[in-house]
């Protein structure tokens, strides 16, 4: 009953799906937090073109669902977490191939508008009827961040929304939708000009600490990957693990506005 | 009567491989699914707070694209022109478009800094993001195309004749649609309004994109299952196998109606779509 044109549509997203599916065992994959994109995308760039490097393809999404993914299977080399308890559970599920290690921290931020048209000072501010804020969901560990940080602020706003990461959070208040939001500082670069940093006192006391282990040689599912404990990690994610941990690679994180450890 | 004919090989393998093909996730979600605490998951205040939006907003964008759709379906069905074409490939574009891509134009478009934001606000006295009504326009968005080319198919394929004998008996053309036209076309219709309904039932790029996603107001049942993957996989698919059992649910209830050809010639209506 349904037109031809929609089954031809239909057939090509078939064809399109299965010509994806071609695999190459020899890849090496860093799943990372969607919050490192630029800072990892320079950091495997560097990484591919030193002495020691080998090629890096790189993964980006909350951290949540990299862990998910791993567990399902998925082909990872190296995991950055943007979140201790994410990592904790990596290490429950048997994936790590070794320690994990803090290489960084980011700082929360209140992000407005540029030009901050509503005047937004601090916190006390996202309490303000008619402004329109929004924070990442309680389970994205930005919005777990955030919502602590609130706490010890002793303000209770009412977000209209729980956004699924900091991206989709920054880029709504860029399109001019958000007032205001709590990201973390290195996500307002990426919007130089269309959105701004508001820093806070309570944000010194929540600071999200990101940390990057190796995995497994290959995750087999969660049957598997709990009884068999460490095996091999790849050798060329270790290589990338210890760059990330490097004077080199500090200096990269910094740049895009990561604090040291 | 049941009439059986043989079905010719190359055309029995391939339909097999499909119809596994389509079983093999919902097996997936049966195997993994807790079942000893789904029905306590089910009853949950957030999920059904989630399902009654869900089935709310879809029912509103399935009826909104059946007003909108269905004229348009009858003007693209009432001839062919360049015009036609070009309004058809603006139909079938929101197919191809990625939700969120979908989502973030929905803004552009009808955002409170879009370009027709002050308007609606003036017209509604808010703005359509992060509302519920907000999750009904991305929902319609998304679904419209589906009503409007199932919906051409079956006015394209009523009987010129007979809508020429109407016409000629006196009736206008308004007459004609409404009496003779569009009774006709009912199964192809109520196809196309099914599929609508579902697929506005499923929408969540569009939706998270345009409307956000919080509880009660526009957090859908497919935004529940993606925000409780982040926390507990076992309620996420908890969460989509309640979403699976309501539309397989609406479907088996609906079956005779639009689908006719699968349960026998009995309930099938005479000059349906080809």
């Amino acid at each position: 009953m349904l037109s031809g044109s929609l089954l031809r549509l239909a057939c090509f997203a078939l064809v399109a799906a299965t010509a994806s599916c071609g695999r190459n065992d020899a890849r090496t994959i860093v799943f990372a937090a969607s919050s490192l994109t630029e800072a990892f995308e320079e950091l495997a760039r560097e990484f591919e073109s030193s002495a020691a490097g080998g090629r890096i393809e790189l993964h980006f999404a909350g951290t949540p669902t990299l862990v998910l993914q791993l567990r399902e299977g998925a082909p990872g080399a190296v995991l950055a977490s943007a979140d201790a308890a994410q990592m904790q559970r990596a290490a429950a599920l048997g994936l790590l191939g070794g320690d994990a290690e803090v290489f960084g921290r980011n700082r929360l931020v209140i992000a407005v508008a540029g030009g901050n048209p509503e005047g937004v000072e601090g916190p006390d501010d996202l309490a303000r009827p008619g402004l329109r804020v929004a924070l990442c969901g309680p389970d994205v560990p930005a919005g777990s961040y955030a919502r602590e940080a609130l706490t010890r602020a002793g303000v209770e706003p009412a977000p209209v929304s729980d956004e699924p990461s900091v991206r989709s959070l920054v880029g709504k208040i860029a399109l001019g939708e958000l007032d205001a939001g709590i990201v973390y500082r290195t996500d307002v670069a990426a919007h130089a000009g269309r959105v701004e940093a508001i820093e806070f006192e309570a944000a010194d006391r929540v600071r999200p600490a990101y940390t990057i282990a190796p995995l497994t040689a290959r995750a087999e599912g969660p049957a598997t990957a709990g009884a068999s404990g460490a095996r091999t990690p790849d050798r060329t994610g270790a290589l990338f693990v210890d760059f990330v941990l490097s004077s080199e690679g500090r200096e990269i994180l910094e740049r895009h506005g990561f604090e040291a450890p | 009567m049941d009439v059986r004919r043989p079905l010719a090989l190359p055309l029995l393998v391939p339909a097999l491989v499909a119809a596994l093909f389509l079983a093999a996730p919902l097996v997936g979600l049966a195997l993994r699914a807790p079942w000893s605490t789904v029905l306590e998951r089910a009853t949950s205040d957030p999920l059904l707070a989630a399902l009654r939006l869900s089935l709310v907003t879809s029912t509103w964008s399935a009826a909104l694209a059946f007003v909108l759709g269905v004229p348009l379906a009858a003007w693209l069905a009432s001839g062919r022109s360049p015009a036609r074409t070009l309004v058809r490939i603006l139909v079938t574009l929101p197919l191809v478009l990625p939700p969120v891509v979908a989502g973030v134009a929905l803004l552009l478009a009808f955002g409170r800094a879009g370009l027709l934001g002050g308007s609606i606000e003036l017209l509604f006295g808010a703005a359509l993001p992060f509302t519920t009504l907000g999750v009904v326009v991305a929902q319609t968005y998304v679904a419209l195309p589906f009503l409007v080319l199932a919906a051409e198919t079956g006015l394209r394929g009523v009987d010129r004749n007979v809508q020429d004998a109407a016409r000629t008996l006196g009736a206008g053309p308004w007459r004609v649609f409404r009496t003779v036209t569009l009774p006709l076309a009912r199964p192809a219709l109520g196809a196309g309004l099914l599929v609508a309904w579902a697929r506005a039932l499923g929408e969540f790029g569009a939706t998270i994109t345009f409307a956000g996603s919080l509880e009660g107001t526009t957090r859908t049942l497919p935004l529940a299952v993606y925000a409780a993957l982040e926390r507990e996989p076992d309620a996420a698919i908890a969460l989509s196998l309640v979403l699976v059992a309501v539309s397989a649910l609406v479907l088996f209830l609906l079956r005779r109606r639009w689908f006719p050809g699968s349960t026998g010639q009995d309930a099938a209506p005479e000059g349906g779509a080809r």
